[in-house]
């Protein structure tokens, strides 16, 4: 019998449907990916399943569990099954454990939460299921309390919580998206060890294809309330059929092979789906039938004109430009303290004209710390910062306004950064009004500017409530060019956006770095993201470059250990790839900036410094590695702080 | 031509059916409050010696007060004064509150210091009686002095609301992308931290303007701020509240039309936010 059979699941929201018809099975100790974009429908399908949805929704079809309807049962009936027979794995760790409780009593209270046991057996078992998850000493970690606990633990301990009783069937919904990449890999291991050991079915929901490829064995694609591809992990990867799931594949940002090809255009509005097939106006090979009828979903896509792949485009011809003299950005030992808290201690690099420079590192290196540092315009704690030649430190409250023109900010969140109550108008021309330029001119350059990011003109009069993410944060690139600065910079230009429209965003900013000539400083933590984006990339670790150099030598000869295991930490769309691959694991989670240890402050986890002789380690220990050209076989700009990376590179 | 965001706002507006009746009836108000008067041969200062405590008639529409004046013509001038008040300073104060709080909340440190001693040393003062010793002194000097009082005692505590949330407006990114486009403080204030505590400072608004009229009436009752022969909704409540079941005609027009007006500035404040808010 199947763990999990859902048939005809459909859920609206007063008029607007949100789920429209979705139907799947789930073996015991399966794992279903359901993969899909934002307002795909794939979290409210989850939700649906755990009876979890506020009651205005509603919810009609069949949800059944090892054959029981679960779809129209009370909450009290409901409770009796969640958490027993189906677990639920959330998003964010963080808000899902009671921050007063101890971790073992809040798993002990699961595990007696469906009665039959005494304390004492209930906190044994909480020890036992802390072990199983691989949290270290399980005996003194269940006396602490969330907060001493990482983001990684504490999915850990949702994970052990999840599986306390045995489950049919675990959902879990992006359990791994708000985590580091290293972390994320230990808790993907983590998850194939609970399956293993309670061969429940996993209905694994998210959007990261990567996290797919490596765990599921079949995989439904949604898009606009409905599946529109399924079959198994290979085909869908190797044989797609439907373009929707061809062009998210091309879509994804490899770390190896060409670049990302966008897929024109948004998903549409839930409230106002098109009579057809709701990819029809994003789709190359649409026909007359797919304007006028939504195809069903027969064997394996939900199609009129099922497709097959396209090779990905070559890399581009390798016209990497000469690095131009002109220093933009200079930055020499900056640090930055708050309280006893060493953000960032000590981090050199330069930006020059024209190029693009990548900060990349796990939460809590400093990256975004360096930037808003820069961005400050003052005097740094210790260290200089040089901005078009100028010492920023000694700068009259004059030439920084002035100098204010010359470096712009891009955010991550599009729609944090803009003003809701300005319209597009004013939110482009308040740059040109700060700096003083005439009314007129700012007109003419606000609609200079929605061509330069490809908007229409008659976006200008519109509030950005009204725009999609992609656009939304063409207008946030659009605000930074207004100025016409030297150099940009950008704190997670792409992570918040959607993978159909990163593309997008990524080809505009190389068109306008082509185009425009400005130089970019780009905060990121997808590597395959940076990859695609820069020219030089500088990998931190607790405050500090481990490794800087062009993009071509940092992914060709990783030099550092850290950069090595960050990438061979990041999943790949590729089945038979993710699955065949060994990892390097990197034990433990980053550790917090307050408690840089001395020495290398990467030797902990690192995976070289165990292999090493008693001798060697002593150094690490004692000294701490300064950056220093990676040497023979790496490349020529690459520098490495690592006592001993020349054993890494061959 | 791109619309403009005033007139964006202005349609929306005219949209709301509720905040544009709540405009309608301001107005209405305001009509009868200044155009009233010239409807009746009675004036506000006329005292009627031929008719004490009359009830309506077709001499006084209202009836007369104990003394021999006309309810109407009291009632109406009572509108005038308690508009103007009610209304300047819910403006005022909330106007204070806004800038004080937010300039406070946004710049912090010894900008902030300062102004919330200023704050705290005007909460602690015991607003009733400075009013009332302050009115007495200056009487002759007319409303004017009366709305400023009345509003330096209202704005304190929006201004530490204000102040609160103008903090933790303070870290958002548009904010921050505005500090580093190199946009001014006061313009930061003005355009991008106000607006967007918009609702907030309509709602106090709204309170305030009853709040004034309230406390403008406790103040005549004890003999401050509006003061006989001269008239306020307020005044003419209290003269009237004594003899409410005997003579109702004395003190319910103007209890209604203190509700009214409440009432109105309520749906007006309730549209302008909902049309302000919709971006």
């Amino acid at each position: 019998m199947n763990a999990l059979e859902v048939g005809d699941l459909r859920v609206r929201f007063g008029e607007v449907p949100a789920v429209r018809g979705v139907g799947f099975a789930v073996a015991p100790g399966e794992v279903l990916g359901l993969v899909g974009e934002s307002g795909s429908g794939k979290s409210v399908t989850g939700l649906a399943v755990m009876g979890l949805l506020p009651a205005r929704a509603t919810v009609t079809g069949s949800v059944r569990l090892r054959g029981a309807e679960l779809l129209g049962g009370t909450d009290r009936e409901l409770s009796r099954v969640r958490g027993r027979d189906l677990a639920m794995i959330f998003q964010d760790p963080q808000s899902a454990l009671t921050p007063v409780h101890r971790i073992g009593d809040q798993i002990a209270e699961a595990v007696r939460a469906h009665g039959g046991t005494t304390r004492s057996r209930a906190w044994r078992r909480a020890l036992d299921l802390l072990d199983l998850v691989g949290v270290p000493d399980a005996a003194r970690a269940a006396r602490a309390y969330p907060h001493q606990f990482s983001g990684g633990m504490r999915q850990r301990v949702m994970i052990a919580m999840a599986v306390a009783h045995d489950p049919a069937v675990i959902i879990a919904d992006e359990p791994t998206t708000a985590l580091d990449v290293t972390v994320q890999a230990q808790v993907l291991e983590v998850l194939k060890t609970a399956r293993q050991a309670t061969g429940a079915a996993i209905l694994m929901i998210t959007h990261d294809l990567g996290v797919v490829a490596g765990l599921a064995d079949r995989v439904l694609v949604m898009y606009a309330g409905r599946v529109v591809e399924s079959g198994t992990a290979e085909e869908v990867f190797y044989r797609p059929r439907m373009p929707y799931t061809i062009g998210l594949l091309a879509a994804t940002p490899l770390l190896d092979g060409g670049p990302p090809v966008p897929i024109p255009g948004g998903p549409p509005p839930s409230g106002a789906l098109p009579p057809g097939c709701p990819f029809e106006p994003r789709c190359r090979y649409a026909s007359a039938p797919c304007r006028t009828t939504e195809p069903s979903l027969t064997e394996r896509a939900a199609c009129h004109n099922p497709q097959r792949p396209q090779p990905r485009p070559a890399e581009g011809p390798g016209v990497r430009r000469t690095r131009s003299a002109d220093v933009i950005l200079q930055v020499t030992g900056l640090r930055r303290a708050y309280g006893a808290v060493q953000a960032v201690d000590g981090v050199d690099f330069e930006v020059r004209a024209g190029e693009t420079l990548a900060l990349v590192g796990e939460s809590g290196c400093g990256k975004t710390t360096t930037l808003m540092e820069i961005l400050a315009l003052a005097a740094p704690q210790a260290g200089r910062i040089v901005v078009l030649g100028r010492d920023v430190s000694a700068l009259p409250r004059q030439a920084r306004q002035e100098l204010r023109r010359d470096l712009q900010i891009v955010f991550q969140d599009p729609a944090a950064a803009l003003d809701p109550r300005m319209r597009i108008a004013d939110l482009l021309a308040e740059p040109l009004r700060a700096h003083g330029v005439a009314e007129p001119e700012v007109e003419r350059r606000v609609c200079e500017l929605l061509g330069l990011v490809g908007l229409d003109p008659d976006f200008a009069g519109r509030f950005p409530r009204g725009l999609s993410g992609g656009q939304r944060q063409r207008i946030g690139i659009a605000r930074a060019l207004a100025l016409r600065p030297r150099l940009i910079v950008l704190d997670e230009p792409v992570s918040a956006l959607d993978v159909s429209v990163q593309a997008g965003i990524m080809d505009l900013l190389a068109t306008l770095q082509l185009n425009l000539g400005v130089a970019y400083l780009i905060v990121a933590h997808d590597l395959a993201v940076v990859r695609h984006l820069a020219d030089r990339v500088a990998v931190m670790y607790l405050g500090r470059i481990a490794e800087i150099g062009s993009v071509e030598a940092v992914y060709g000869t990783p030099a550092h250990p850290y950069t090595r295991a960050l990438l061979s930490a990041i999943p790949v769309p590729d089945p038979r790839l993710e699955r065949g691959r060994s990892r390097v694991l990197l034990p433990g989670d980053p550790p917090g900036p307050a408690r840089a240890p001395a020495g290398c402050r990467f030797r902990a986890r690192c995976p070289l410094h165990t292999e090493l002789g008693a001798a060697d380690r002593e150094r690490c220990a004692a000294e701490e590695p300064r950056l220093r050209p990676a040497g023979a076989g790496a490349g020529a700009d690459q520098s490495v702080a690592c006592h001993y990376s020349e054993g890494l590179i061959r | 031509m791109i619309p403009s965001r005033g007139s964006a706002v202005a349609r929306r507006m005219v949209r709301d059916r509720s905040g544009v009746s709540g405009f309608a009836l301001l107005a209405l108000l305001f009509l009868l409050a200044f155009a009233g008067p010239l409807f009746t041969r009675w004036s506000w200062a006329d005292t009627d010696f031929t008719a004490f405590r009359d009830p309506p008639s077709a001499a006084h529409w209202l009836g007369t007060t104990p003394s021999g004046r006309d309810v109407y013509a009291l009632t109406v001038r009572g509108l005038q004064k308690s508009l103007l008040i009610g209304l300047t300073v819910a403006t005022v104060s909330t106007g204070l509150a806004a800038v004080v709080g937010a300039f406070a909340g946004y710049l912090g440190g010894r900008t902030d210091r300062i102004l919330m001693a200023l704050v705290d040393l005007f909460l602690v003062l015991p607003a009733f009686l400075v009013i009332a010793v302050l009115s007495q002194s200056a009487r002759g000097h007319g409303t004017l002095l009366l709305v400023v009082l009345l509003a330096g005692f209202l704005w304190m505590v929006t201004a530490r609301v204000v102040r609160g949330m103008t903090r933790s407006l303070r870290g958002r990114e548009y904010v921050l992308a505005a500090r580093f486009m190199g946009v001014s403080a006061p313009r930061i204030v003005f355009r991008h931290l106000l607006p967007n505590l918009a609702s907030l400072l309509i709602i106090d608004a709204t309170l305030n303007v009853s709040a004034a009229i309230i406390a403008e009436s406790a103040l005549s009752y004890f003999g401050f701020g509006v003061q006989p022969p001269d008239s306020s909704l307020g005044t003419v409540i209290a003269a009237g509240s004594g003899a409410a079941t005997t003579a109702p005609w004395l003190f319910v027009p103007a209890a209604s039309l203190l509700v009214c007006v409440v009432l109105a500035v309520n749906l007006a404040g309730d549209g302008l936010r909902d049309a302000l808010d919709a971006s």
